[in-house]
């Protein structure tokens, strides 16, 4: 409160003190009066008696500021007549400050931004009850050679995991890459939804409660009882438009009845790392999976969540658990069993595959903001010696040394202050622009400009301030100004020591540009290699779309067969349709699943092993329709289906791991886990799952088996596939209108979905290293054009006395580069450091890829001797005459 | 320069309290007043009174209002306030003890 009556009190007085001051003027003059009247009184001259009365009192004008300062809210009176006088000098100088204000904004603006994704995505806690408590627990291969650590739990593991932690911690399972298609009603198309299938404690070990309706109960959770469901916030408001009778209506999923019991609030969702935060509905799981998948410790559909009880860490129950898998597989010695136990807290589950970029990111920016705050105040440091003289005659004149000090801190805090409020608006605009672009990040709809970005851009803008200003305020002390007065053109000294510091900023300012550049440069050829990456297959003019058969309509493998055939016909007749296939999951589009297989024919392998493939199921056109290249063999024929579909087709991966150094054909691979064999007919070419990992082995089942109900349909085109996709939709349409059609796009499109990461990623630093670039050759083109200018006499008499033109280029030109070639160096070192940093950013990119280096060094010295040679070569082009006149 | 150096440091403020003790004077007068009371010993260098005169007006210790004075002009006189009155007793005591003590120290050396 002291501080507030204060301001009151200054604020008050304020307004009283022109008054004020002429009665101070009154006062002492009153006083000055009585003095030279009592000295003519003692008998002096007029003259003399004025005299000595103002040795006897002082300096007036000191005595009065003296006096003014004893007020109350004095400071803030010379605080606003300071800042009247900077805001008015930096309007003046128009140009210069809005060049400053502008770099202020983007260094601001872009930490605001990258601090707002770092905080509210990786550090902001999980909008869960108590969300520190909640940890995700994985199955571990501790034996295998399985490079993602965190795999996919079997529910059968979960149960013994469950009884195993009873007392030590509370535990659920989700399985969050469920789908359901959702039948058309009431006009509403059918659609194709994603779905978490949980256990009935899902939500109470989170901590979430439904805004309308219930949670699962553990009767919901069983085989026998009614389906139910809870949906999403979003799914209930677009498609039954928040409609608040829902509880207890019926939905139809997959051509099924699901009673609706909850509704889940807004701000829910779940984030793994293996996905759930676009699932529109949860069901509860011991009701949605078959029994069998539900006491398995083989088949590996489900996330474990756990809520740390009070007194256990993760460390604990995780080493408890890991006892447990191993009895487990030593129990159950089969080959998809896994040995051990891993886990991390829910949130670092959340955001992992994002950390690393984004505190790059974050770095990158940094760099970019103290770039700025160095350009700003080596800019600030060239103004000040361009106005050297004013200050030496404020000096001179009585002007106090600590209030040009505090000038320089204002100014640099009122550019900072306005170039931060422009950034922080920059900021809000690019966080918008990133939540419509990176729907596909994990916590994307927690990313918003909060009181702590506010905060963080408030303190990144006092930073800047203090950064520049200081170094401005100390790049020059009282005796330097004042020799200013003396000084010509012809003393060189300080001027010199002056741009030493500029050149000092200038080579930390050219290191951290190469430190980005690099980064940018290794980022975008990781996003060059990936995007040329051979997927395999031509991927041009080819259009996919996904639909899944529903149990309750097609319930006998003939019915699945005819539908498919019936697609297949239809579509192939389409005009502008070259081929067309089926296949479960198209090349570039996701992993599809596999399988552990042994080979008939071999010895059999070590107890609880096996040879990992990818599994697929496609038709025989789909080879011919992808151009898949047949290395050898066949591919299965049409007539091979239902009983007579015990054939497959493996891949050469395939082939090398299974058949090394003999030939596949004819001999059988048997699945482990349901049995099936199948003699290999054909061997066909590698295709990619996802575009930024290494072909897997894979085998091809046939389709017209009619075990399969989850297809792609790929269709090639000569030109334009696009436009086929209305036609075949609605093929599909007429054939079943309630069958949702979903993943409509072209093969190239789901590369671009699936390398966004890495464009963005290298797009954003690349943007950053340009403004750094350009930001520090303005810095060399000002500093040279200073050296330039402070030794145009000297440069002149050099030219008289006969120095060639061409030798004082080249001087010059040194001079200008030394900084730059000294940044350059350092940065190089530093980049090499740097770079290991984001090794696990870069795709078939080394750290310290040599090309990457190079450019970036011919790049940085191109723009460098660009931004030197124009004052350089104005300075040798210099007229003597003229130069030695001017002073 | 500008600070009352032949003045032992923070004195200034009780002579011109207790100056204005007697009665309202304005600022040449209570020079003037330090000057003959002390003897002429104690010269204020009279400018650096108005820094002090306004420091102890802005902290309630005395109060200024424009008068006239002998001379007919207009003139700011200064009175003692209630507050300056404990205040000078405060640092009568205060000097007191402190003038008594150092007196001590130079007659025992």
């Amino acid at each position: 409160m002291h501080l507030v009556a204060q301001i009151r009190m200054a604020l008050l007085s304020h307004f009283r003190r022109r008054r004020a001051s002429v009665h101070l003027d009154d006062e002492i003059r009153d006083h000055l009066e009585r003095q030279i009247a009592e000295n003519i009184t003692a008998g002096m001259s007029l003259d003399e008696a004025r005299l000595v009365a103002l040795r006897q009192f002082g300096n007036p004008a000191l005595i009065r500021e003296q006096t003014r300062s004893t007020w109350t809210g004095a400071w803030l009176d010379s605080l606003l007549g300071d800042l009247r006088y900077v805001s008015r000098t930096l309007i003046h100088s128009a140009g210069f400050t809005s060049m400053t204000v502008l770099i202020i904004a983007l260094g601001v603006g872009a930490n605001v931004a990258l601090f707002t994704l770092v905080h509210r995505v990786l550090l902001n806690p999980l909008p869960y009850r108590d969300p520190g408590q909640l940890v995700s627990i994985y199955e571990h291969d501790a034996s295998g050679s399985n490079t993602h650590g965190y795999l996919p739990v079997a529910a059968g593991s979960f149960f013994e995991w469950q009884r195993a932690s009873r007392g030590v911690a509370e535990m659920a399972m989700v399985s969050p890459f469920q789908a359901y298609n959702v039948s058309s009603e009431g006009g509403k198309l059918p659609e194709k939804i994603e779905a978490g299938m949980c256990s009935w404690n899902f939500f109470s070990i989170l901590g979430v409660n439904p805004t309308l309706g219930r949670t699962f109960g553990p009767s919901d959770d069983t085989p026998g009882s009614e389906a139910t469901v809870i949906l999403s916030a979003a799914f209930w408001h677009r498609r039954y438009a928040s409609d608040p009778s829902i509880i207890g209506k019926k939905v139809w999923l997959d051509a099924k009845p699901y009673t609706v019991i909850g509704v889940m609030p807004e701000s829910f969702v779940y984030t793994g790392a293996f996905g759930g935060n676009t699932d529109q509905v949860w069901t509860p799981i011991g009701h949605e999976f078959p029994p069998s998948l539900m006491t398995t410790f083989e088949d590996h559909e489900v996330i474990v969540v756990a809520r740390l009880l009070y007194g256990t860490t993760l460390q604990a129950l995780v080493s408890r658990l890991a006892a447990v898998q191993k009895q487990i597989k030593t129990a159950h010695p089969g080959p998809a069993v896994r040995d051990s136990v891993i886990g991390r807290t829910m949130l670092d589950d959340a955001v992992q595959d994002y950390k690393t970029p984004l505190y790059a990111l974050l770095a990158a920016t940094g760099c970019v903001l103290l770039i700025a705050s160095m350009n700003v105040a080596s800019l600030l440091v060239a103004r000040l010696s361009a106005r050297r003289k004013e200050l030496a005659i404020r000096v001179a004149l009585g002007g106090g040394w600590v209030r040009i000090m505090r000038e320089r801190i204002l100014e640099s805090l009122l550019l900072s202050t306005v170039g931060g409020a422009v950034g922080l608006l920059l900021a809000g605009a690019a966080i918008q622009w990133l939540v419509k672009t990176r729907e596909d990040m994990n916590r994307v709809e927690a990313i918003h400009i909060g009181a702590v970005e506010i905060g963080f851009a408030i303190l990144a803008i006092i930073a800047t301030a203090l950064f520049s200003g200081l170094i401005s305020a100390f790049s020059s002390n009282l005796k330097d100004v004042l020799s200013g007065l003396q000084d010509s053109s012809r003393t060189l000294s300080s001027s010199r020591a002056r741009a030493g510091l500029r050149r000092t900023l200038l080579v930390l300012e050219v290191s951290l540009t190469v430190v980005l550049l690099v980064g940018a440069g290794l980022l975008l050829k990781s996003y060059q290699r990936l995007r040329s990456t051979d997927l395999g297959v031509p991927i041009d003019n080819v259009l996919t779309m996904h639909f899944g058969l529903p149990e309750a309509r097609y319930k006998t493998s003939v019915q699945r067969i005819a539908f498919f055939e019936n697609v297949l016909s239809q579509v192939r007749a389409l005009p502008g349709v070259q081929s067309a296939g089926l296949v479960s999951a198209a090349p570039g589009q996701g992993y599809g699943g596999d399988d552990l297989v042994t080979v008939v024919e071999h010895p059999p392998l070590p107890k609880g092993t096996g040879l990992d493939l990818q599994n697929r199921g496609a038709d025989p056109g789909y080879f011919a329709a992808i151009q898949i290249p047949l290395v050898r063999g066949r591919i299965f024929t049409s007539d091979e289906r239902l009983q007579r579909a015990n054939v497959v087709v493996i891949s050469q991966k395939a082939a090398d791991l299974c058949f090394p150094g003999e030939d596949p054909i004819g001999k059988r691979i048997k699945v482990s886990i349901d049995g099936r064999v199948g003699e290999v007919v054909g061997v066909v070419g590698d295709t990619r799952w996802n575009i930024a990992q290494p072909a897997m082995p894979m085998m091809y089942w046939p389709v017209l088996s009619g075990d399969w109900s989850n297809m792609t349909l790929i269709v090639r085109s000569p030109s334009n596939v696009s436009a086929l996709a209305m036609p075949i939709q609605k093929i599909i349409g007429s054939l079943d209108p309630d069958l949702p059609v979903s993943g409509v796009r072209t093969i190239r499109e789901s590369i671009a979905k699936s390398t966004i990461d890495s464009q963005f990623d290298s797009l954003l630093v690349l943007a950053f290293a340009v403004i750094a670039l350009v930001l520090a050759a303005t810095g060399l083109y000002g500093v040279l054009t200073y050296l330039v200018t402070q030794r145009t006499s000297e440069l002149g008499i050099r030219i008289a006395l006969g120095a060639r033109r061409e030798q004082l280029l080249g001087t010059l030109l040194l001079d200008g580069l030394r900084p730059a070639l000294l940044g350059m160096l350092v940065g190089l070192a530093a980049s090499a450091g740097a770079a290991r940093l984001i090794a696990s950013m870069l795709y078939e990119t080394k750290p310290l890829d040599p090309a990457v280096f190079v450019a970036v060094t011919a790049l940085l010295l191109i723009v460098a001797a660009s931004a030197c040679i124009l004052p350089a070569w104005r300075a040798s082009r210099l007229d003597p005459m003229q130069a030695l006149r001017m002073e | 320069m500008g600070k009352p150096s032949d003045l032992v440091q923070g004195t200034l403020d009780l002579l011109i309290l207790k100056t204005l003790l007697l009665e309202p004077m304005h600022g040449w007068a209570i020079a003037k007043r330090i000057q003959q009371l002390s003897g002429e010993v104690l010269q204020v260098q009279q400018g650096s009174l108005y820094p002090a005169l306004h420091r102890l007006e802005q902290q309630g210790w005395i109060k200024a209002k424009w008068a006239e004075s002998e001379t007919g002009r207009q003139a700011k006189f200064y009175a003692l306030t209630a507050a300056g009155r404990s205040q000078l007793e405060k640092e009568t005591a205060n000097w007191n003890r402190l003038s008594a003590a150092i007196n001590l120290v130079v007659s025992e050396a």
